[in-house]
């Protein structure tokens, strides 16, 4: 496939997440739509790494990308752990989870 | 048209589709559920373009161990009693238009780039190369790549920290 495909599908799944983030008040959609935009990151860089041909010098050209989608892997689970506390910790000072009241928790 | 470009087609519907319906869905159960037919369907295109071992890690890893820590937060919420305040409509309409815009800039990037390289496009290679099983990531893994997936352990570990910090009753 042309790279311009998997561009424009990563282009518009990034676009979809930042309409959620923008327009949901749910702490934990806001969370799940920034999870969507890692994803479209993810996918954009295995595209990447696809489009170098393997060739007898360097039979493993474009691994690097494939590797790093992995370590995004490892830091958006680790993002979404603290972030998930958070929100358990927002609703139970507020009963909500509404993004508005985050200025809640300031003291 | 091949049967990878039917694949790629298929899959990509699939994708924006349920990347949609994880927006529009009232419920935030649905959400994740959809969300999880999203890591699914790109777990697809990562087989398709033979990254074997990130498709299977996408799938344990995001739909299986990410999602059920949202569906446990989301259960100990008890959220569907109470209904979502409904945000201002006009901000609404201002969000959708604002990443309208950024899409609209983005897609416009990627025709202009289409339009110049007509004649020798840069092919993604679907269905070939060795550079996605498991035996070639790992070795440069815990070769190149030793120090940054030790520095992710201690990553783990002061996220694990943190969690447990912020969520504890005081």
């Amino acid at each position: 496939m042309p790279i311009q495909y998997y561009i424009a599908l990563a282009v518009t799944l990034f676009s979809i997440g930042v309409v959620g983030v923008l327009i949901r008040r749910n702490a934990i959609i806001v969370f799940m739509c920034i999870e969507l935009m890692l994803n479209a990151a993810n996918l954009l860089l295995v595209a990447f790494s696809k489009t170098h041909p393997a060739t007898s010098v360097a039979p493993l050209a474009g691994i690097d990308g494939q590797l790093f989608v992995f370590f995004v892997m490892v830091v958006a689970a680790a993002e979404v752990s603290v972030g998930l506390a958070i929100i358990v910790m927002l609703y139970r000072n507020t009963h909500s989870v509404d993004v508005d009241f985050l200025n809640r928790l300031k003291n | 048209m091949g049967i990878t470009a039917i694949v790629f087609w298929i899959l990509s519907a699939l994708t924006l589709f349920s990347a949609i319906m994880v927006l529009v869905s009232k419920n935030p159960v649905h959400s994740v559920l959809w969300l999880v037919a999203t890591f699914f369907s790109i777990s697809g295109h990562y087989i398709m373009l033979n990254a074997q071992f990130l498709a299977i890690v996408n799938v344990i890893v995001y739909a299986g161990a990410i999602m059920v820590l949202f569906l446990f937060v989301i259960m100990l919420m008890n959220l569907n009693t109470k209904t979502e305040m409904k945000k201002n409509l006009w901000m609404k309409l201002g969000g959708v238009i604002s990443g309208g815009m950024l899409l609209w800039i983005l897609i416009s990037v990627v025709r202009t780039y289409a339009e110049q390289s007509k004649g020798h496009p840069k092919i993604a290679s679907v269905n070939t190369g060795e550079i996605g099983l498991i035996k070639n990531l790992g070795h440069v893994l815990f070769t190149q790549y030793a120090l940054p997936f030790e520095l992710c352990s201690v990553l783990f570990l002061s996220a694990m920290v943190g969690a447990v910090v912020i969520g504890k009753k005081n």
